[in-house]
């Protein structure tokens, strides 16, 4: 059978066209399935070997991002959940799913303690932000593995990472930072606006989870899967021809995406 | 009855500073000012179950809860903001839903979560109401404020905004064998409700109408009903049936503006066109469609929604964005919507206008700075929660939209031309099909909203046409339907509920099968009490209409309640020629479809024209023009409006190429480039143009430069000129007025002359002919504000290699500087002159031949990939093209420039069909053999500064604060 990835959509969930054309441009199948499908056990999460939650509006942001569509996938499918985490799987949270897994408890889910320690808190302009952000890997695992840079935008009104100082420090000491907010010469954004898009703690894009099988990232690396969707795409593009050359379709941002594939060959 | 209330406090607020510091910019006196969330519950929970909730509302990460008792800290005086009863409260709804998902426990009828928001603030009380009134908007919103005194232990009180109705629950006949005068003051004010005596609000059906409706009566032998009555006054109403544009005109234009111009110019081009016509559907749909490649086509639509936002910015903004995605979801059988665009005409948003709708400073029109915050967040809230991503928009200012702003919204959707053999383009009620209502439930929404767009706003404009969009409702139902619903052949036919509600939408498909037969008491409402006149009409948002097959009924049904969509069956399609509406088993409307829709009398209307001498300024005597350069990239009209483009998601949907923001200097161009077939090398390029200033000189200008720009602009960006197509949404005041509809005609008259010229078709167009202030200043003075004739012109073209687009900023050190298209003193109406303060006379005109000539050679030079950047030339003329093309690319320019013409007059001039262009000067052979005399060398990219001749020499450091200070804290 051919590992596949399970993309959760519904109630407002909306980047889920996009994230499987990313994962197929990797490399990797997926099926789209509506959160109730699985509720009502139309579709078994574990005939999947990755789970993906996309970015999106779940539920508005109503009473918190990420928070309604956390508690229907707690209140209904926890069991199926905790049993896709035990085996051999990954999941990728995307945004509004990297806001639903904390809001989950999957991330950083310490000693396997899957209770909310780490929130993204509203933005701290306090308003919705659409912008071209760069991520620099801070730290090494099979996620980051080749990546020197990513180069994406960010959207979203609550993206402010925070967690205690307790935690963060166990972030950190454990590498489970996988992504920082920095710079377009890759240098720290030290929380300065607009390099860190939202004032997340420790300019934090991105966190794993303790057996790093979950990675949850605010960014959105799948909508910049081509050159000319990059910040300066247009200017590389009139320099590489210059140069007698022609920029690859394909952006530097997708090696994330075939990270992800590659754990499973 | 049993009300419990939930504070969710915060722990730890990021955003305090930033919403203290926004209260402090308008003078209030405050610190630290924090927000509380509220939801109060009207059912009975335990402790326990309380709890529990708390539990799901709060975020233990940073936020504390309290049930039943009030959140207790320092602060002098707290402000708490709420619904008023009926006011859709989306975040109710969620914790609501989240509540009944937690506890397994429904809520009954009648029982709800409502959501509310407390402020505690440190500073005098005193500002307590002030405040309140910043934060809120007392149509749709009720504010309690208390000291820190009053607030004591007990808090703020525990408010249940509960719907209490007291409807006439059945149709009631209407006497029309009036004398006229009554008979107009029923159409003017409406039907006189017996039970309130108060009168219900305008029919805006005027005399002619209502004989007509009384002789078709008269036939009938009985008298309306009043279901009846407002059915044909939505049908009817200059919002549905766009009389105007229908109406005979003169005696040259016996068909109608519309007919005779705007359909004519598409049929002419299309027939020229031949076999390279790229329509697939014009005017006759809820969308335009044109050919994307073998397999999708496009759709595009642009609505406006001025008088909903000019009453409540924030909802009427979020209503029309999400109403227009309708239009995309309801073209054939049903379109994804996959970009949106936006255009805001509003008053200057320092200026104080004391403007009242009633006497004695009664019903104050909301100041331009709130309606310009207001409507940006609600475009922000419909079109970032729905997933569709708006690259494309612009912010125009004139004191003129300070009574009545200009709220254009848009969509375009995308949809596989087939499946299974079945073409998607094309939809067809049957008769038995069941009629399926789909999505939000109905309640006193938007009532009267389509013929309230068609009176001009005054005191008494009904306060019931606010409503507020619920996108995530909307979006769950496009998902189901578009995604799902569409592809599995479940349905016939479709369309949404718009204005007029499902009078409007069945009536409409009933076309389709002939005949239509409603049971409005099995429509799900919002709350019981509803008049049966009114489920008819209402205008409740997030609404489909389906045609569904008895044989696919249950599968359908099946679906959407799989996708937590709300579906039900109210009727069915007929092929009887009427449209039949029962209530509780007794029939409240029998009309035939062929006077439902075609008995309006045409109208027949006379338009005068007189041109009209301007003062001009003096010659100007400077020298140097750099400071009024500076002073121009800070005009509103040209500043940089990015706060607006960074909160509106461009990125989702993932084909994003080229954006609201260009170059390394973050520039807003005029026209943006999107994927919407991932995997594909064609993109969808979309752009917008209007000079309603123009207007004032002669409006037949006006609409000529409005087309060519909005060519123009995709021409620039990489489209082929020949495979444009246009919408036009005319928004005119006084269309009463013989004047004013003069205007109108040369500006429709100019749409068929360019458009022809251009082999531009229309695909889709709107109207809204009121946009008319009236009302008083302070002292009571009767006061009329009438916006200048508008016409924006949205342009989308599907480029077939985005690779190959250009971009606006200038790319590198030593490229050479083309102006193409000639220059000519035509300051008449600019942004220039505006800023001298005058109007003048010499509006641009635009020579068609030559232009596209232009364009098809630029195209050409384009595809060879011999241009670097280029920037079409609008509003500010050279100079600002110049300055931002600089600011772009964060590199100078240096220009020796040869002209008869006077520095000022080159650099502002806005003379149409122009293109200021760089490239590799390995590519100055090449481009000037393919452009000929047109393109004129004016010098080169590089170093920091601009400089023309010894005209002005400036930092493009110093031209990039100007572009963008002005817009730096937002609106």
């Amino acid at each position: 059978m051919v590992d596949k990835a399970l993309i959760f959509s519904g109630y407002g969930v909306n980047s889920e066209m996009e994230s499987a054309v990313a994962l197929q441009r990797a490399g990797m199948a997926s099926d789209v399935v509506h959160v109730n499908d699985v509720i009502a056990k139309r579709v078994k999460l574990n005939d999947y070997r990755m789970l993906v939650l996309p970015g999106g509006f779940s539920y508005g942001d109503d009473t918190g991002s990420g928070n309604a569509y956390a508690w229907r996938l707690r209140n209904n499918v926890w069991d199926e959940l905790l049993e896709f985490l035990d085996g051999d799987n990954l999941v990728l949270g995307i945004c509004n799913g990297f806001q639903i897994l904390v809001n989950l408890g999957l991330l950083p889910a310490f000693g396997k303690k899957r209770e909310r320690t780490a929130a993204l808190m509203p933005n701290q302009s306090g308003v919705f932000q659409c912008r071209p952000v760069t991520l620099k890997p801070a730290s090494e695992s099979f996620w980051t593995r080749g990546i020197e840079r990513v180069d994406c935008p960010v959207a979203h009104g609550e993206g402010n990472f925070y967690c205690s100082a307790g935690d963060l420090k166990r972030l950190e000491e454990k590498k489970l930072v996988a992504f920082r907010y920095v710079k377009p010469d890759l240098t720290l954004a030290n929380r300065e606006f607009p390099f860190n898009p939202n004032g997340a703690l420790s300019d934090i894009a991105g966190i794993l989870s303790e057996d790093r099988k979950v990675l949850g990232l605010m960014p959105h690396p799948e909508r910049a899967m081509e050159s000319i969707q990059l910040r300066d795409g247009f200017l590389q593009k009139e320099l590489a021809r210059r140069a007698g050359k022609r920029l690859s379709m394909e952006s530097h941002n997708l090696q994330l995406f075939r990270n992800a594939v590659n754990y499973f060959k | 009855m049993v009300a419990h209330r939930i504070e969710v406090a915060y722990r730890l607020d990021s955003r305090i500073a930033q919403r203290t510091a926004g209260l402090k910019a308008l003078g209030f006196k405050v610190e630290n000012v924090r927000l509380v969330d509220v939801y109060t519950l009207s059912r009975d929970f335990s402790r326990k179950q309380l709890g529990k909730i708390g539990s799901i509302l709060a975020n233990p990460v940073f936020q504390d809860f309290t049930v039943d008792k009030a959140t207790q800290t320092d602060f002098d005086f707290a402000v708490e903001v709420g619904f008023l009863p009926g006011v859709t409260d989306n975040v109710g709804t969620t914790a609501q839903e989240m509540i009944e998902d937690a506890l397994k426990a429904k809520f009954k009828p009648g029982e709800a979560v409502h959501s509310s928001q407390l402020f505690l603030f440190d500073g005098d009380s005193k500002q307590a109401k002030a405040i309140g009134l910043e934060l809120a908007n007392p149509l749709i919103q009720r504010i309690h404020a208390k000291t820190r005194q009053g607030y004591g232990q007990a808090g703020m009180d525990v408010v249940v905004p509960k719907v209490k109705l007291d409807e006439l629950l059945k149709a009631e006949r209407v006497d029309l064998e009036l004398d006229d005068e009554a008979l107009a003051e029923l159409g003017k004010k409406g039907i006189l409700d017996p039970k309130t005596g108060v009168r219900r609000g305008p029919l805006a059906l005027d005399l002619p109408y209502l004989h007509a409706i009384r002789d078709y009566f008269l036939k009938q032998g009985r008298k309306p009903t009043d279901v009846e009555l407002e059915s044909l006054a939505q049908t009817w109403s200059e919002h549905c049936k766009h009389t105007i544009f229908a109406a005979a005109m003169d005696d040259d234009v016996p068909e109608g503006l519309y007919k005779t111009y705007i359909q004519g110019a598409t049929r002419a081009v299309r027939k020229k066109k031949g076999k390279n016509d790229f329509c697939v559907s014009v005017f006759s749909d809820n969308s335009g469609a044109i050919v994307f490649d073998e397999e999708f086509l496009v759709t595009h639509k642009v609505e406006t929604h001025n008088s909903p936002s000019a009453l409540d910015p924030f909802g009427g903004a979020i209503t029309g964005i999400v109403g227009v995605n309708r239009d995309t979801i309801g073209f054939g059988l049903g379109a994804k919507p996959a970009i949106n665009v936006y255009g805001f005409c509003f008053g200057n948003p320092q200026s104080k206008p004391q403007l009242y709708r009633g006497k004695n400073k009664a019903d104050p029109a909301i100041a331009p700075r709130r309606v310009m915050e207001g409507v940006v967040r609600g475009v922000n809230a419909g079109g970032n929660q729905s997933g569709i991503p708006t690259p494309q928009g612009f912010c125009y200012f004139d004191d003129r939209y300070a009574g009545k702003p200009l709220v254009f919204v848009g969509t375009v959707g995308v949809m596989p031309c087939k499946i299974n053999g079945r073409k998607l383009y094309v939809k067809k009620a049957e008769p038995g099909d069941v009629i399926v209502m789909v999505g939000g439930r109905v309640g006193k929404d938007g009532i009267h909203g389509a013929t309230f767009s068609s009176e001009a706003m005054d005191f008494g404009s009904p306060a019931t046409s606010v409503q507020i969009g619920d996108p995530i409702t909307q979006k769950k139902l496009s998902d189901a339907l578009v995604k799902e619903a569409r592809d599995l052949g479940l349905y016939h036919s479709i369309t949404d509920n718009g204005a007029g509600g499902l009078s409007c939408s069945v009536a409409e498909m009933a076309k389709e099968c002939n005949g239509c037969f409603v049971e409005l008491d099995k429509v799900p409402l919002k709350y019981p009490g509803m008049a049966p006149w009114e489920i008819w009409i209402s205008e409740s948002q997030e609404r489909m209409t389906v045609a569904v097959p008895q044989e696919k009924l249950e599968a359908f049904m099946d679906l959407m309640q799989r996708r937590g969509v709300e579906a039900t069956a109210i009727g069915s399609f007929t092929n009887s020629g009427r449209c039949v509406v029962a209530y509780h088993g007794e029939t409240v409307m029998d009309v035939g479809l062929g006077f439902l829709h075609d008995g309006l009398p045409k109208k027949h209307l006379h338009s005068t024209f007189k041109p009209l001498k301007h003062p001009e300024p003096k010659p100007s005597a400077k020298k140097d023009f750099g400071k009024t350069l500076l002073s121009m990239l800070s005009r509103k009209n040209i500043a940089s409006t990015e706060f607006v483009s960074t909160q509106y998601d461009h990125a989702v949907q993932g084909g994003l190429v080229v954006g609201p923001l260009q170059g390394k200097g973050r520039v807003q161009g005029q026209a943006s480039l999107t994927k919407v077939v991932l995997g594909s090398k064609k993109a969808v390029a979309l752009s917008q143009a209007t000079y309603p200033r123009y207007s004032d000189i002669d409006a037949y200008h006006m609409a000529c430069a409005g087309i060519d720009s909005a060519i123009r602009n995709l021409v620039a960006l990489g489209a082929d000129p020949e495979k444009i197509a246009l919408l036009d949404n005319f928004c005119w005041c006084s269309s009463n007025e013989p004047t004013r509809l003069g205007q109108l005609k040369r500006a429709v008259k100019a749409c068929y002359d360019a458009a022809t010229a251009f082999e531009a078709p229309f695909i889709s167009g709107k109207d809204s002919m009121f946009n008319d202030f009236l009302g008083f200043d302070g002292k009571n003075n009767p006061v009329k504000i009438s916006i200048p004739p508008t016409l924006l012109v949205s342009s989308m073209a599907v480029v077939d290699d985005a690779e190959k687009a250009v971009t606006l900023d200038s790319k590198v050190d030593g490229d050479t500087v083309y102006v193409v298209g000639p220059t000519k003193n035509e300051t008449g109406g600019s942004e220039y002159f505006a800023w001298l303060g005058y109007l003048g006379n010499r509006v641009p005109e635009v020579d068609f031949a030559a232009n596209k000539k232009r364009y098809e050679r630029f195209h050409q030079a384009v595809q060879k990939g011999l241009v670097a950047s280029a920037y079409p030339l609008g509003l500010g003329g050279l100079g600002v093209a110049l300055a931002k093309t600089a600011i772009a690319g964060k590199l100078g320019l240096d220009l020796d420039v040869q002209t008869g013409l006077k520095p000022d007059e080159w650099l502002f001039s806005e003379s149409q069909g122009r293109l200021l262009v760089t490239l590799d000067p390995k590519n100055v052979e090449a481009f000037e053999k393919i452009m000929g005399s047109d393109a004129v060398k004016i010098g080169k990219v590089g170093g920091t500064r601009l400089r023309v001749n010894d005209w002005l020499d400036v930092g493009v450091d110093a031209l990039e604060s100007a572009y963008k200070q002005v817009f730096s804290h937002g609106g």
